[in-house]
């Protein structure tokens, strides 16, 4: 039997994959802002963060009025609550591509250091896929692949000390790179976060499917 | 360890030739509520009303399987149907006071026992009322007629009325579908009051309410228990399909 609460679901799911996809074209604008030191795309990015918080208010009063309104036990319980708390890691992540974007102004048109431009690259795109990824398995409930990403995320934690290690290499060569290490550091850390919500994310697609709450990231490092 | 005081295996339960219940495997622990969930006709009325005999009246109805209360065969051939409904009350869904006072309502047992001591009948309608949750709001009109009062309030004295005869078993059978939300929020905080020290077994068609109050939730189907598990897993994570699909309203 149809329900009115499925159509609502139905709703407010492809509210939430819509949110979802903002974001991740968010951070991939950010990453690749950042590679190519476009300010403007940069400050594009920090005057439209206001558009995902807006979104995660929406669908945070959604989730209530449903909660009140139909009372969902059991599955329907779990999609709701996954996606009121989905949608504040989502917002979270939206945040850390506005940090990016802010890095980007900062650094200006100061030298780039072949290999943290490298690193950075790399885990940009980790990053952008991830959230690409993760948002494929919330679509398809896909647990397996919620439980993959995990890896992707401490992938990331290790590039984040190889950036951090080069930093301080660079620094201790040149005094006056002190600036943009601490850029290229904020960088790396944002990504770190981004995959870090991504993966609280994969923790509700878990807690969606099987009714558990997970914790997939305590092995990584802790920063 | 609480010891298992009601225990039913394979019980059938046939109305003539429909099959009403169809082998119940269920027991129930000392002290706590138990909810009886499920569709109308799924049986869960007919099996509350097997374990004290109330289907016995019913023209055409054949019982097999075992129901024992603390090990005794509720359907031996001298079992006493007057003491196992001493042991184990029952509530109805409609609140049915007897047109006399509330005080003779609650001694009403007690009186057809040949209790005479009016000290003793005192203390007992106090301590029932009380029990009850009733005792504040009817403690000045207890010679007043039970049928004055409002609905909720004549439940809670037929819950008294059952308590005033010392059972161990409360059986109850949708005792708030006849009441507004504000009286059934009263029964529920009184049977929440009572199940420290009574084993209380409630069929309702409130799913909210078998959540608030039940510590265990039995989910019937066509003349079958489904499932039967901790309230929170019922309704956060239940075993079965047809489970998850009644509570969250797929059918039914």
């Amino acid at each position: 039997m149809r329900r009115l609460f499925d159509d609502e679901l139905a709703d407010l799911d492809a509210d939430f994959t819509e949110m979802g996809m903002l974001v991740s074209e968010v951070i991939q604008q950010s990453v690749d802002a950042f590679m190519q030191r476009d300010a403007a795309t940069a400050q594009r990015i920090i005057d439209h963060d206001h558009d995902i918080n807006e979104r995660e208010i929406k669908l945070e009063k959604k989730t209530f009025e449903m909660i009140a309104l139909y009372q969902p036990v059991t599955t329907d319980l779990r999609e709701i609550v996954t996606i009121l708390k989905a949608v504040s890691d989502l917002e979270r992540a939206g945040d850390h591509a506005r940090n990016i974007a802010h890095s980007t102004i900062k650094m200006g048109s100061k030298q780039k250091v072949p290999v943290l431009e490298q690193l950075l690259g790399q885990m940009g795109q980790m990053t952008t896929q991830m959230v690409q990824d993760v948002l494929k398995a919330y679509v398809n409930k896909d647990d397996q692949e919620a439980q993959a990403l995990a890896d992707v995320d401490r992938k990331l934690d290790h590039m984040n000390h190889q950036v951090r290690e080069h930093s301080y290499e660079q620094m201790r060569l040149d005094s006056d790179f002190e600036t943009g290490a601490s850029i290229y550091l904020n960088v790396a850390q944002d990504l770190c976060r981004i995959g870090d919500y991504v993966t609280n994310v994969c923790e509700w697609i878990i807690y969606l499917k099987s009714g558990h709450i997970v914790e997939l990231n305590s092995a990584s490092e802790a920063d | 360890m609480a010891e298992e005081i009601l225990t039913t295996q394979d019980l059938h339960l046939y109305y003539g030739n429909k099959e009403a219940l169809k082998g119940i495997n269920l027991n129930f622990k000392e002290k706590g509520i138990t909810a009886l969930i499920g569709p109308s006709g799924c049986g869960k009325s007919t099996y509350l009303r097997t374990l004290n005999r109330m289907n016995d009246l019913i023209p055409g109805v054949t019982i097999t399987g075992t129901a024992r209360f603390k090990g005794k065969d509720l359907y031996a051939p001298d079992a006493d149907t007057v003491e196992i409904r001493k042991e184990i009350g029952m509530v109805f869904q409609q609140p049915n006071p007897f047109p006399f006072s509330i005080y003779d309502n609650v001694i009403y047992g007690l009186r057809i026992a040949g209790e005479k001591d009016k000290e003793k009948l005192d203390a007992v309608v106090e301590k029932s009322l009380r029990q009850a949750a009733v005792w504040d709001e009817v403690k000045d009109h207890l010679h007043e007629s039970a049928l004055a009062l409002s609905g909720g309030q004549q439940q809670r004295v037929c819950i008294a009325r059952v308590l005033a005869v010392s059972p161990e078993i409360i059986l109850l059978d949708e005792p708030t579908s006849a009441l507004d939300p504000v009286s059934s929020s009263q029964i529920e905080t009184t049977l929440l009051n009572l199940r420290q020290d009574y084993t209380i077994i409630i069929v309702t068609h409130n799913l909210q309410q078998a959540s608030r109050i039940a510590d265990r939730t039995a989910f019937f189907m066509n003349g079958e228990l489904v499932e039967v598990d901790a309230t929170k897993n019922i309704f956060m994570n239940p075993a079965q399909k047809q489970t998850e699909d009644y509570i969250s309203g797929r059918f039914g």
